[in-house]
């Protein structure tokens, strides 16, 4: 119980920070470079806890992520909700994957959200993206190994708490 | 011999009920999106919601201030002195030429008043710093620190101390977020002020460049001609900088000049910025007169018989009055 309550607010936690990180700025040159804070860490709690994340709450989520980037509301909504769902449904064979294939397979699903972004953007008659965003998604797989151990090394001592 | 049937077969297997419940979340956004590009949900939301929103945004902001405030305690003195004395030699030179302005300025008032026109030379502007956010992909909009009850209204022109930053386009009780002039779906109407040769421009989504498209092939135009708001439209009052031109060239069509123009605000280094209080005065045609008539005692009416039994009713004193206006027309 006490694990779970724990896990429960790491996740939370974890949720809040990466909208944090979607708001903050970089510096100009590398802003479009800036991986999807949201669906990285959506994407561990789907492999390693899929009980909690489903699709709805990654609706949910990007609910919350569009009204405070004031872009298009069900945009990251939309987005989110796809990848979990893409996610889930390969979990058990994504999880057992060495770290570089997993890497491969962020990238892909980084790639789709982005092909997903630019057809909504078109279709909402937005302009279109800044031609260096596409690298974001190879930035998001780039640093996903170490996303995944920061993440796993929080579950696992919160997991060990419990033990002692 | 049945095997025996399972009570509650599920109408749908797992994944089929997982795809079933995607597809409905799908609909969901599809439906949301296109309900908020129509009705503007979001601001409506975001409005609602500025109470929560806005502290989250100072908090997102918070490290890029503290990396400011430490860049700046951490800087060099000898650079500091020197920045200074930069700054010193500019404001002694702004203020020269402020100095020169002012005995131009009261003549062009003069010139005005003989001309009969009403100009408010004067202006009235508001402070406003940046929050330091990334709003949607592109860093074409940015977030200011005051709102609705600091007097901010959409439509405002944002300028920085070089030229025109933007507009606000979207207010929050204590935060408004501005588009600035390279933005893509921004646009604002331009003079050259050598010249006097109109244009519009319009962001390109570059840092460092706008477009006047559609201008004559045979405009006089050249390299380093500067750009002002020319006031046309009523949305940008006039003679504010824009920009200077860094390249012409053919359009697509071949039968018109573009001009490359770099924006004259500092848009990525802006740290404050003044909000323009007064509206410029419409330039256009004059609003259409309001429908003046005759006094209503005077007016024709269209029903003689109603009329009559109406006033008859009221004023019973008066009866000659309404019936010998009714005949005159």
């Amino acid at each position: 119980m006490n694990r779970m309550r724990a896990q429960g607010w790491a996740f939370w936690i974890g949720i809040a920070l990466a909208l944090l990180l979607m708001l903050m700025p970089l510096p100009a040159l590398i802003q479009p470079l800036k991986p999807y804070w949201p669906a990285l860490v959506l994407m561990y709690w789907s492999l390693e806890a899929s009980d909690r994340v489903s699709v709805g709450l990654a609706f949910c989520v990007g609910i919350v992520a569009d009204l405070l980037n004031g872009a298009l509301l069900g945009d990251q909504a939309l987005r989110l909700a796809v990848l979990v769902f893409i996610v889930l449904r390969f979990r058990s064979r994504l999880r057992f994957f060495p770290m570089w294939q997993q890497a491969l397979a962020v990238w892909l699903l980084l790639l789709n959200n982005q092909v997903l972004q630019a057809l909504i953007r078109a279709f909402a008659g937005d302009s279109p993206m800044p031609a260096l965003s596409w690298l974001s998604p190879a930035v998001g797989a780039a640093i996903w190994p170490f996303v995944f151990l920061l993440l796993d090394d929080v579950n696992t001592r919160l997991r060990g708490n419990k033990a002692a | 011999m049945a095997l025996p049937q399972k009570e509650s077969t599920p109408i749908f297997s797992d994944a089929t009920a997982g795809t079933l419940r995607l597809i409905a979340y799908l609909a969901l956004a599809a439906v949301l999106m296109v309900l908020d590009h129509r009705n503007g949900w979001l601001h409506r939301a975001r409005y609602a919601g500025a109470a929560a929103i806005v502290p989250i945004y100072k908090l997102a902001a918070a490290p890029a201030d503290w990396i400011h405030a430490a860049s700046t305690t951490l800087t060099q003195h000898s650079k500091l002195v020197d920045e200074n004395r930069q700054l010193r030699e500019a404001l002694l030179l702004a203020e020269a030429r402020l100095n020169r302005m002012h005995a131009v300025t009261q003549q062009n008032e003069r010139l005005k008043q003989l001309l009969d026109t009403q100009q408010l030379l004067g202006m009235h502007a508001q402070l406003a710093r940046l929050i330091d956010v990334q709003l949607g992909p592109t860093r074409d909009r940015v977030m200011l620190n005051v709102g609705v009850d600091e007097g901010v209204h959409v439509g405002q022109t944002v300028i920085d101390s070089h030229g025109v930053m933007g507009q606000i386009v979207e207010v929050l009780p204590h935060a408004s977020v501005a588009m600035l002039v390279i933005d893509p779906d921004h646009a604002v109407p331009v003079m050259a002020s050598r010249t006097g040769l109109r244009g519009i421009a319009h962001g390109t989504g570059d840092a460092d460049q706008l477009v006047v498209p559609n201008l004559p092939l045979s405009s006089d135009v050249k390299n380093g001609d500067q750009w002002v708001t020319s006031g046309l439209g009523g949305r940008f009052p006039a003679g504010f900088p824009v920009g200077t031109v860094t390249q012409l060239k053919r359009d697509a069509s071949g039968m018109f000049l573009e001009a490359l123009v770099k924006p004259a605000a500092q848009l990525e280094r802006s740290g404050e910025v003044l909000l323009l209080r007064d509206q410029p005065d419409p330039v256009g045609p004059p609003a259409p007169a309001p429908e003046v008539g005759p006094p209503d005692s005077l007016a024709p009416r269209a029903t003689q018989g109603g009329r009559r039994a109406l006033n008859s009713d009221l004023m019973p004193s008066v009866p000659s009055q309404p019936a010998t206006a009714g005949t005159t027309p």
